[in-house]
């Protein structure tokens, strides 16, 4: 109890509150602009985290990451530009919904959603992390490579309408992530001498070409007016979550629970955690065909999923000293150069200073329901700008967040590219979200497959020696043959009725 | 007709910027430097730069600015320094990277397209194990290597044909062994590597201890060797390769401050005395002891030496392990 009291009397300074406070306005500005990642909120956090304690400079780097992970879903639901890769997966539905006045519901649901995620993860690392993380360390790029295979499988659950379609898309996405120089072998492919497509295509770009670019073009190139989008009803962002909740307990549990569980391991992360998400929300859902098309509850289990997954990722960091995503690797050295060192005894020297950062997990996410809710009203009046004036204003943010990300034109061509690129993809009915799922596991699975190949001296076999691994493989090959096999049980039964 | 004038006058504007050679400035800086950084955020090397460009700043006046410019194994970030206008305005980072991708053949730019300012970080590679590994020192993970068939021991750590990879090649190869005796596993960087062998997916990992600090501490890893001429000062218990099994082989990579080629002699000199200035500071440091990063200083000419040395060695070690082009 002693702890405790330390802990909280290290956290609840006037000093140590205002920069939580402060953090989380930052992080909720760098989440909001799409091309900037939470991932470079924390990058700019840490020269100013040089001159403060190690609590409040902690306490920023979570709140930061916590409020940014949010904060880009303002613009996905709003502008159909999802802020962070990590909103991609749900950007549809929350697009959908702005679309049919329901813009409130679409980012009360992504706000509340997102703290209950964040508070079940930053719960779990406090109880369990020694224990979690010690299960963690047993991946290797055997069960990684299963994890993406599961995690590619998804895309023909993700996929509205056509399966065909979506395989389409979902093989453009993994041809875009060949380019490059960026492989196992290291070899340059369809770089064409170019030293920008050498570097590979760089994935925000693309992500805000392929969803935000070709929105601006549809909307230009309509022949019927646009219709105007009702107002959201104004009757409280909250309101309506009381409903959702009791509506969706299990989904908001599972995508807690999921995300967590990617967040531990090292390699995964809340960008993966929410596309899983979403796709076993739809699996399971009662009204599949509604998703994609302004269905918040996928919605519900992928917002709760991206956010614990941000917590779950600290778990390997402080145990091991193990970076769980790009967040943790900046925090992991913040860490050390607070004397802090991250690894199993930093429970038995420094158990307030842990305590500490655990009790700010739980501020960082209750104080993002009174900041969401002021940004999403603020970001409001952005619906009723006529589409004439609000469109080269998107574009021009694009073009911002294309070029923040490297600090290169590059950026923006691609982009621009990227764009017309969806556009033609979405005029001819070939769904976009499959490709960025491609773009995203295709990396990790020829970099998992490639590396597990040679340490098995090629020998296939090999990706079911492993327990773990064995027993993720056999799960993937099952949902696999599935819709097979119950094709197989109806065929025989029907003969069986006309014998 | 205003749009005429206006773009008229931005042509001329242009053609001045492109016209007016670099002239000697005495007032040099009166506008923020931008530091390229040709990683990643949360990688040691934008650590690094990091501290820098903050202690930079404080000894210059002006801000300094961090750019990270990632990609094509660091080919995208050195051109961009490299291919910058030589005014001490655009600085960068440059890693031992730049005396490898010119002999991958990704890129025709050499150390000689900089002009190197000081080297402010050096980290010996190291020999690493899992604890769970049944070698608890050098000479028997050696005797093993030397022992059992070829490719039956696996090492991670860079991708391939990265630094640590030659590091393990050239060590190898000081044994009279084939520089693919232990098979190369490629990961993306030393910390998947290390997380992959504490997994039990590969074997050895050969890079610096610093990269595997977090997890020597949280005694998942064990330090066998080093590759340095003597004992890291972070690390007394560990031997040198020397001191374990007679090898001659040492690697450190290193992290210089440099400018595109042709900067004006005085803006060199300023730089490279508040570059010494920031590296002697104690938050330097305290920073570098705090995240086990090797301090090691080097003025412009002894960097230059430096660097073209280990770009000798180290293409003499990618011909004979058939990685260069």
């Amino acid at each position: 109890m002693l702890i405790l009291e330390q802990a909280a009397a290290l956290v609840f300074q006037p000093y140590v509150l205002g920069v939580i406070l402060a953090s989380a306005a930052f992080g909720m500005l760098v989440g909001a602009i799409p091309g900037l990642t939470a991932t470079m909120a924390t990058a700019l956090l840490v020269p100013m985290t040089f001159f403060m304690d190690p609590v409040p400079a902690i306490a920023s780097i979570v709140t930061a990451t916590a409020m940014a992970i949010f904060a880009g879903d303002i613009p996905a639901a709003l502008l159909r530009m999802p802020g962070t890769p990590a909103n991609a997966a749900y950007v549809e539905d929350a697009y959908r919904m702005t679309q049919s006045g329901r813009s409130d519901e679409a980012l009360g649901a992504a706000l509340v959603f997102s703290a209950i995620g964040g508070l079940f993860g930053s719960f779990v690392l406090m109880t369990l992390a020694p224990a979690l993380a010690e299960v963690a360390l047993k991946f290797s790029s055997e069960e990684y490579f299963w994890l993406v295979v599961l995690g590619l499988s998804c895309a023909v659950f993700v996929t509205p309408g056509s399966p065909t379609r979506g395989l389409i898309s979902l093989l453009i996405g993994l041809f875009v992530a060949t380019i490059g120089i960026e492989n196992p072998a290291g070899e340059a492919r369809f770089s064409f001498g170019n030293l920008e497509l050498l570097a590979g295509v760089q994935f925000i770009p693309a992500m805000i070409g392929l969803f935000a670019v070709s929105e601006v073009l549809r909307t230009v190139t309509a022949t019927i007016p646009r219709q105007k989008i009702p107002r959201s009803d104004g009757h409280g962002i909250f309101k309506t979550q009381w409903q959702n909740l009791k509506k969706y307990p299990v989904q908001t549990a599972r995508g807690s629970i999921t995300g967590t569980a990617l967040g531990i391991l090292p390699g995964a992360g809340a960008d993966i955690a929410a596309w899983i998400s979403y796709a076993i929300s739809k699996r399971f859902s009662k009204q599949k065909d509604k998703f994609g098309k302004g269905h918040v509850e996928g919605l519900v289990e992928a917002g709760a999923s991206n956010n614990s997954a941000v917590s779950g990722a600290w778990i390997p960091a402080l145990v091991f000293g193990i970076p769980g995503d790009s967040i943790t690797a900046i925090v992991i050295g913040v860490l050390y150069i607070k004397g802090i060192n991250p690894g199993p005894t930093i429970f038995i020297n420094d158990p307030q200073s842990i305590y500490a950062i655990f009790m700010v997990f739980i501020l960082a996410n209750l104080i993002m329901l009174p900041l969401g809710w002021l940004a999403i009203r603020g970001a409001r009046p952005l619906l009723s700008i006529p589409p004439s004036t609000l469109m080269p204003m998107i574009l021009i943010f694009c073009i911002v967040g294309a070029f923040a990300i490297n600090n290169s034109m590059a950026g923006i061509v691609m982009m621009l590219i990227f764009g017309i690129i969806g556009f033609f993809m979405e005029e001819n009915d070939i769904p976009i979200a499959p490709a960025i799922l491609g773009m995203v596991l295709g990396p990790m699975l020829e970099q998992n497959f490639i590396t597990s190949m040679i340490k098995g001296d090629g020998n296939f076999l090999h990706f079911f020696e492993r327990p773990i691994a064995g027993g993720l493989g056999a799960l993937t090959i099952l949902i696999w043959l599935l819709p097979v096999l119950m094709l197989v049980l109806r065929r025989g039964r029907k003969t069986q009725a006309i014998a | 007709m205003l749009r005429r004038t206006l773009l008229c006058s931005a042509l001329s504007l242009a053609a001045v910027a492109v016209a007016t050679p670099v002239l000697a400035q005495s007032d040099y800086p009166n506008r923020p430097i931008q530091m390229i950084v040709p990683w990643g955020a949360g990688g040691g090397t934008d650590a690094v730069a990091r501290i820098i460009g903050t202690l930079l700043q404080q000894e210059l006046g002006v801000p300094v600015n961090v750019v990270n410019r990632t990609g094509g194994s660091g080919v995208v970030g050195h051109s961009a320094i490299a291919t910058a206008k030589p005014d001490g305005y655009t600085i960068g980072v440059v890693t031992i990277e730049i005396d490898m991708m010119h002999w991958q053949g990704l890129t025709d730019l050499t150390y000689k397209d900089f002009d190197f300012l000081a080297m402010v970080n050096a980290d010996p590679g190291g020999v690493m194990v899992s604890v769970d590994s049944p070698f608890k020192t050098l000479p028997e993970l050696l005797t093993a290597i030397k022992e059992k068939p070829a490719g039956s021991l696996k090492a991670s750590g860079t991708g391939q044909g990265g630094i640590w990879h030659l590091g393990l090649a050239g060590w190898m190869m000081s044994h009279g062994l084939k520089p693919d005796q232990v098979t190369w596993v490629p990961s993306q960087g030393a910390a998947p590597g290390i997380t992959d062998m504490v997994a039990g997916g590969v074997d050895l990992v050969p890079t610096s201890l610093a990269e595997g600090r977090s997890m020597i501490d949280a005694k998942r890893v064990l330090p066998l060797g080093s590759m340095s001429p003597e004992r890291q000062e972070l690390f007394p218990d560990v031997p040198t390769l020397k001191e374990a099994v007679e090898s001659d082989w040492t690697l450190a990579v290193w992290r210089t401050v440099a400018a595109p080629k042709g900067i004006p002699e005085d803006v060199a000199t300023k730089l490279g005395a508040a570059l010494e200035k920031a590296y002697n500071s104690e938050e330097y440091k305290k920073f570098m002891n705090e995240r086990g990063y090797g301090m090691r200083w080097a003025d412009a000419v002894e960097t230059t030496r430096i660097v073209s040395e280990d770009d000798a060695t180290l293409g003499k070690i990618m011909k004979e392990a058939g990685l260069a082009k």
